[in-house]
């Protein structure tokens, strides 16, 4: 049961409330650093380390913070992660950190963060929190993969850096520009409204169903 | 929020709130000064050996190189230069022999400043390499500065004088005209505006040819100053 529960908590910030799909949430890294795979990947994997260091910490002393000054400390929690993260980052890939630039310290100011300690990471058992983090994060990484994989795919007819097309292929050079990422993931949050409706439409017509058979 | 109030204590005394973040921003700082400590010592030898790797780019031939500044009407070797001070770089071959100097420019781009690095040998009045260190060019066109082989080779002994002139593509004809990328005329007039204001400003502070600074600390010197 107990083990159901935190699986539970991981499945559904990957999929039934993934944060950028279905919160819509931390949009301004989703559009700025999905212009290649690999910056996505770094991205998420930053995201991923600030949020579950973060909600660990949070949960370890959701008793002990006055709710009166929590989100001054969830704030300072976070802050010392994404510092962490940043000189980590600067000292093992400094390509990829220089191609993130300003959006490293901005995970600071990642709604998605804030947002998991206050609804969740503050409430629940630690155990429970991580999980969450972890789903969330997750959910947060698969979206940034999509979006970048598919740009990077269109806009420069490569996967991590790997010709996939002939010569002959011509980028979509608009596909890693700005308004490629709002093209992509305007296609990507239309196909997950469509799959939203037509599952309420098949469970409805399920009810249906079964009201007339009993 | 109604549930968690219950178990807290109604009101906890402003000394507690006090206390509960001056302690979370200690723990903060004394983290964030371990990490920066921590890592200080990888991130000054990446941006060492990224610079290393570049003047070793723009100047072919070389092995060993100093840091120069233009201090009291010469230029001096230093070990280590004042931040904020215009730098250039000597270039030494095996003997210790001077070569060239690599020179950092930067200037305005079509949407950022682009950084750049280029070899310059005094002796030919010749621009041997360039390097773009930074930029933000517009990708599959601005950056071509970079990425486009032909571009770059164009600047592999270019004379500086009167001054580099960037031309319309495929109508080079003197070894001071510039092929411009097709559809990125604005990035590469600037590439070529920045070696040319770059060499404008120090070219009267350059020493006469034959009289520069030798290689201190001998050819094995890697030249960071370290």
């Amino acid at each position: 049961m107990k083990k159901n529960e935190s699986y539970e908590e991981f499945v559904k910030g990957i999929w039934r409330d993934n944060p950028v799909f279905v919160q819509v949430l931390g949009m301004c890294p989703m559009l700025a650093v999905t212009n290649s795979a690999v910056n996505a990947i770094a991205m998420g994997m930053a995201t991923l380390f600030v949020l579950v260091g973060s909600s660990f910490l949070v949960s370890v002393f959701r008793h002990v913070i006055p709710k009166q000054v929590r989100i001054s400390c969830f704030i300072i929690i976070i802050a010392t992660f994404v510092t962490i993260a940043d000189y980590t980052l600067l000292a093992l890939v400094p390509k990829v950190h220089k191609e993130l630039g300003a959006f490293i310290p901005l995970i600071v100011a990642n709604c998605l963060i804030l947002g998991r300690q206050e609804a969740f990471a503050s409430r629940y058992p630690t155990r429970l929190a991580v999980m969450d983090a972890l789903g969330m994060a997750g959910g947060f990484l698969l979206a940034l993969f999509s979006l970048g994989a598919v740009r990077e795919i269109l806009g420069d007819g490569a996967l991590f850096g790997v010709r996939l097309f002939s010569e002959n292929f011509e980028p979509w050079i608009v596909m890693i520009l700005p308004p490629g990422g709002f093209l992509t993931l305007g296609v990507i949050l239309l196909f997950f409204n469509w799959f939203k409706y037509k599952k309420d439409e098949f469970l409805a017509d399920v009810a249906e169903a079964e009201r007339g058979g009993s | 929020m109604t549930a968690d109030a219950g178990k807290q204590p109604a009101a906890p005394s402003s000394l507690r709130l006090v206390l509960t973040l001056a302690i979370a921003g200690l723990v903060s700082g004394v983290a964030i000064i371990g990490i920066y400590q921590t890592t200080l010592p990888t991130i000054t030898a990446n941006k060492a050996r990224e610079l290393r790797e570049a003047v070793f780019k723009v100047l072919p031939g070389v092995s060993g190189m100093q840091a120069l500044v233009y201090r009291d009407g010469r230029i001096v070797v230093v070990p280590q230069p004042d931040k904020d001070e215009p730098v250039i770089y000597g270039g030494y071959d095996e003997q210790g022999d001077f070569v060239g100097y690599a020179m950092p420019g930067a200037g305005p781009g079509f949407q950022d400043t682009i950084a750049l690095l280029y070899g310059y040998l005094p002796r030919e009045k010749q621009v041997v390499g360039m390097e773009i260190l930074e930029s933000r060019e517009t990708p599959g066109l601005g950056d071509k500065i970079y990425k486009d082989a032909h571009f770059v080779g164009e600047f592999s002994a270019l004379s500086v004088e009167p001054e580099i002139v960037a031309v319309k593509k495929g109508t080079s004809t003197q070894n001071n005209h510039v092929d411009s990328i097709t559809g990125a005329t604005i990035s590469s007039k600037a590439v070529v505006r920045i070696i040319n204001e770059t060499h404008a400003a120090w070219a009267a502070q350059l020493p006469a040819p034959g009289t520069e600074p030798p290689l201190t600390g001998g050819p094995a010197d890697n030249g960071t100053g370290q």
